[in-house]
């Protein structure tokens, strides 16, 4: 076995998919695709076991050697990535399949979940290939059956936001592939680590930092940085439960990964820092931190809700890389972990109230949390783990974030970052209002407590989030050795 | 739809060259230009062209719907099962040249198999899409 994990990470899935969609109705499909989810956890935390005793694993597709042969390469950085994608698949998936049975007709559920494996097969594959012209192949896999994930859902409005969410992200995969075919003619080759070699000669060239300007755009439109966001709060609100969860705790975060991978190892940081990038990054982040907030705040739809958060997270995590110091980074991988435990929860839990209400209106939801205890006790922490508490995960993250902002005498960013955690009190303030504090609104319905089923992926992440929040032995310490290999040279 | 004697000999004319042009492409591909990408867009193109002439049911006669999606699948499953072979074999995954008893044979074996697997999925989800779409407003 031994380097075989790596690619079975991204084969299982893959194989699984086709013999999933032509299963028959029933829960076999849904059986097969957890177990899938299962296998490549495990492989991806063997795998991060072994890169961090280890070092470096490369695997040559073909027996081909690189830089002629796709290269997977994995490093700290990515089996870290590749570790959180693959958990969130296997705790998203227990979910699923009653908030699947619920909000996605009954003959479409094995095209479902081959749709779902196929993300997970892309999402993994990007992080897991050290091919530039890869990632763009697994960015494609990913994102066409993410498109066909959101258009499941139940009402009209899934279709446009679907739709919209193509034409958004086929644009940023075409500037990505413009962008890779320039960095191509001027160096002659797609293995990352033989570009960054060259890429120091030819760095001069217009064509080169066109390239580069190119690929930015592209991956930022991907991961939804402010203002390139508008495609992600339609596509979260209106795609089926179970999708919105998977995809905001993985989707955006393997973008970001890509992010670093071409700031930090392919581009050489000087260049970096040189460009106005890093700057474009802490402005683009604190807007969105604000903005994104304010937009949350105004929310009648409790799944825009947070999808507008998700956009203020993700101006987090791009301060951090603008910062482009080796705490920033840290801060952007650890938030990326934390973020992926606290949405993961936060939409669960969500999911639950819709499973019970079939609505996610504001005013639908008033006085509920007294039904639904667990249900409400999982959007209290996971609100506070957004909010920055301490003692969760998200104050870790938060406070990595303003070290790596003091560190540079950053005071703005500072300020902008206690603002953001304000506003986020502010809206998770409301979610809890509503639940908790308003008379219970008449329907002629009784409420009762979430299925078991839903629980308890739902508390697995909540719990994660307290334990993460305590102990970072984890977090802290692979992100630590992951920061230091895309090694962020500004003090 | 009205029959037109033209077309009908016409197609029923071209169909069997286009198919055969179709394997052509299909086996020749690891030789020359063509391969499982092409060919299955080939292939399709006489089914469509068929059902076009004849009808939409007598199209969808030869070739049932959940047959499509078996093939589809089929496909990819034959693409990654010749990698998964080759890792059984003691090789890298998708190392063609353990396949066969000296490289050159393996590396064609290797190329011919994934460029069928290719080739039934084009050509089945080509089929899908077009009935996806000619089949639109009929219920």
């Amino acid at each position: 076995m031994g380097n075989h994990i790596s690619l079975l990470l991204v084969i299982v899935p893959l194989i699984a998919a086709p013999l999933v969609a032509v299963l028959p109705r029933g829960r076999l499909p849904w059986a097969v695709s957890f177990a899938v989810s299962v296998v490549c956890a495990v492989f991806a935390g063997i795998q991060l076991l072994s890169v961090i005793q280890g070092g470096v694993i490369s695997y040559e597709l073909g027996g081909w050697a690189p830089p002629w042969g796709i290269e997977y390469r994995i490093d700290a950085v990515n089996a870290f990535v590749a570790l959180i994608v693959s958990i969130i698949a296997a705790l998203t998936l227990p979910y699923a399949l009653h908030s699947a049975e619920r909000e996605i007709p009954e003959e479409k559920i094995p095209t479902f979940y081959s749709a779902l494996l196929l993300c997970l097969t892309g999402l993994l594959g990007i992080t897991q290939t050290g091919d530039i012209f890869n990632v763009f192949v697994f960015l494609e896999i990913s994102s066409l059956s993410s498109y066909a994930l959101i258009s499941l859902g139940k009402s009209r409005q899934a279709f446009t936001s679907s739709y919209q969410y193509l034409i958004m992200g086929t644009i940023g995969a075409t500037f990505y592939l413009i962008g890779v075919g320039l960095l191509y003619s001027q160096t002659g080759t797609l293995n990352m680590q033989d570009m960054a070699n060259i890429l120091p000669s030819v760095l001069h060239l217009n064509t080169v930092i066109t390239g580069f300007t190119f690929i930015m755009v592209g991956i930022a439109l991907k991961l939804a940085l402010f203002p390139l966001h508008l495609w992600l709060p339609n596509a979260y609100t209106y795609a089926p439960t179970v999708v919105t969860v998977f995809l905001a705790a993985t989707a955006t975060k393997v973008a970001v990964y890509v992010m670093l991978r071409i700031l930090f190892t392919v581009f050489p940081q000087t260049f970096t820092i040189a460009t106005p990038a890093d700057e474009l990054f802490i402005v683009a982040g604190m807007a969105g931190v604000i903005i994104a907030s304010v937009y949350a705040i105004y929310q009648k739809n409790i799944k825009r809700l947070l999808a507008y958060s998700s956009v203020a997270q993700i101006g987090y995590m791009a301060l951090g890389i603008g910062f482009a110091s080796v705490t920033g980074l840290m801060a952007t991988l650890i938030h990326l972990f934390n973020h992926a435990l606290m949405k993961g929860a936060l939409f669960m839990a969500i999911g639950a109230i819709i499973y019970r209400i079939d609505s996610c209106r504001l005013d639908q939801i008033h006085g509920l949390g007294r039904a639904m205890p667990w249900t409400f006790g999982a959007i209290v922490i996971g609100g506070l783990s957004l909010v920055g508490v301490p003692g969760t995960a998200g104050f870790i993250s938060k406070w990595y974030l303003v070290t790596a902002a003091l560190e540079q005498s950053a005071w703005i960013p500072v300020a902008v970052i206690l603002i953001g955690s304000l506003l986020a009190v502010v809206y998770v303030g409301k979610l809890i209002e509503a639940l908790y504090f308003k008379p219970v609104t008449d329907n002629g319905k009784t409420v009762t407590e979430a299925p078991l089923m839903l629980l308890v992926p739902t508390w697995g992440l909540v719990l994660a989030n307290i334990y993460f929040g305590l102990d970072t032995d984890l977090t802290v310490g692979v992100a630590e050795q992951a920061a230091a290999i895309l090694g962020g040279i500004k003090p | 739809m009205k029959p037109n004697l033209i077309l009908h000999v016409i197609a029923k004319f071209l169909i069997p060259l286009i198919i055969l042009f179709a394997l052509y492409v299909q086996f020749h591909g690891d030789f020359g230009p063509g391969g499982g990408f092409q060919a299955g867009v080939i292939f399709s193109a006489a089914i469509i062209l068929y059902s076009l002439v004849f009808g939409l049911e007598s199209g969808e006669k030869i070739i049932p719907h959940h047959w499509l999606r078996i093939l589809a699948s089929l496909g990819v499953v034959i693409y990654a099962g010749v990698g998964i072979e080759s890792l059984f074999l003691g090789g890298n995954y998708l190392d063609y040249t353990i396949l066969g008893s000296n490289q050159i044979a393996g590396q064609h074996l290797g190329i011919l198999l994934v460029e069928l697997g290719v080739g039934i999925t084009v050509a089945a989800a080509m089929l899908i899409l077009f009935f996806a779409f000619a089949g639109r407003g009929r219920e």
